[in-house]
């Protein structure tokens, strides 16, 4: 069924249309040209489905599952990286906490999902825990996670990307997705960073 | 008004019942499995008695009673969709498609489902009760 939201691009290699049977490799094209292209949301959803369940059949348990998410996400999210990093010709390099989050906030979130993630917090009890927010995300719009594993977020996926990007920025940290509905949004999920101790000593000599 | 939904899958197993009026008789789980498998044949001989030649007939889509109207999409697939509503509601053909929609997102997009398995997904019903609730349930 033809769906009219739409999943952007993840990285150029996932665009399919826009050229003539006399196609040049994807390896051989222009990483740019494909940057405001799209894919759509129902081949991206059958795609992470597969993955999900070839997952389900190799691991044991709820986390076991979730760390294996957040594996394949580690490995879109190193990519992704670099690939908006060369695209965004003039960025500089992010050396403070928020301005790499507020990074991931919006740019990663408007290059993932065309749209910005709907917020970035900082946790109130504990001073390296940061919260981004979606109040639909997108990865999980069609998943229903039955009761029995009702402690499994599929969002560990989105965890794992911003793992990645925030590794690959050295900002090393620990990126876990948790699901907290609130009124009329009874889907939203919230990626949780947990910042290692070293980059806060940093923030502490950047200051 | 529209009464209930059945979802029947091409071997002719229930794998999917509500009801959304107020008031409707509950039949057993027996009942509504004998239900759909019983109209599963019909409509397998109704798509064979087709009197013209050579044209393959998509069998039984309305049966018209005193007090009600059932109406049937069959998909390419063999997923029969089964909707029972009054006999004024204008446009049943609209709705059993758009339930079709809904299935295939929030039920074949659903990596914990099984095809051709009952259909136990929140998200699913939560947007099946909004599509019938927008058409005047």
């Amino acid at each position: 069924m033809a769906q009219p939201a739409r999943l952007s691009a993840m990285s150029s290699t996932t665009d399919t249309r826009h050229h003539s049977s006399k196609r040049t490799s994807i390896v051989d094209r222009n990483l740019n040209k494909t940057k405001a292209a799209e894919i759509g949301l129902s081949a991206f959803a059958f795609l992470f489905s597969e993955m999900l369940q070839y997952a389900q059949k190799r691991v044991h348990g709820i986390q076991d599952l979730e760390r294996k998410l957040n594996d394949f996400g580690y490995r879109v999210g190193t990519r992704l990286l670099e690939l908006i990093v060369w695209r965004e010709k003039n960025s500089k390099r992010e050396t403070r906490v928020i301005g790499i989050l507020s990074f991931i906030n919006t740019t990663v979130w408007k290059t993932l999902f065309g749209k910005q993630a709907d917020s970035l917090e900082k946790s109130t009890e504990n001073d390296d825990e940061y919260m981004i927010s979606d109040n639909d995300p997108l990865i999980t719009k069609f998943i229903s996670v039955p009761k029995e594993l009702s402690q499994l977020n599929c969002n560990a996926f989105l965890a794992g990307i911003v793992e990645a990007i925030l590794d690959g920025t050295q900002f090393p940290s620990r990126v876990t997705a948790h699901s907290n509905p609130i009124d009329g949004f009874p889907l939203r999920a919230t990626i949780l960073v947990k910042l290692d101790r070293e980059i806060l000593q940093r923030e502490e000599q950047l200051r | 008004m529209i009464y209930s939904l059945y979802i029947i899958n091409k071997a002719g197993g229930l794998i999917y019942q509500k009801n959304f009026s107020e008031g409707l008789k509950r039949l057993t789980a027996n009942e509504y499995l004998v239900l759909a498998g019983t109209f599963h044949s019909v409509h397998a001989i109704t798509s064979k008695i087709s009197p013209v030649r050579n044209i393959t007939s998509s069998g039984l889509e309305v049966l018209e009673a005193d007090t009600f109207k059932l109406y049937c999409y069959q998909t390419l697939t063999g997923t029969k969709f089964l909707i029972i509503a009054d006999l004024t509601h204008p446009n049943i053909d609209l709705v059993l498609r758009r339930t079709y929609d809904v299935y295939s997102d929030f039920v074949m997009k659903n990596p914990f489902y099984t095809p051709e398995m009952p259909i136990r997904s929140e998200l699913f019903d939560m947007n099946l009760a909004k599509l019938i609730k927008q058409v005047g349930g």
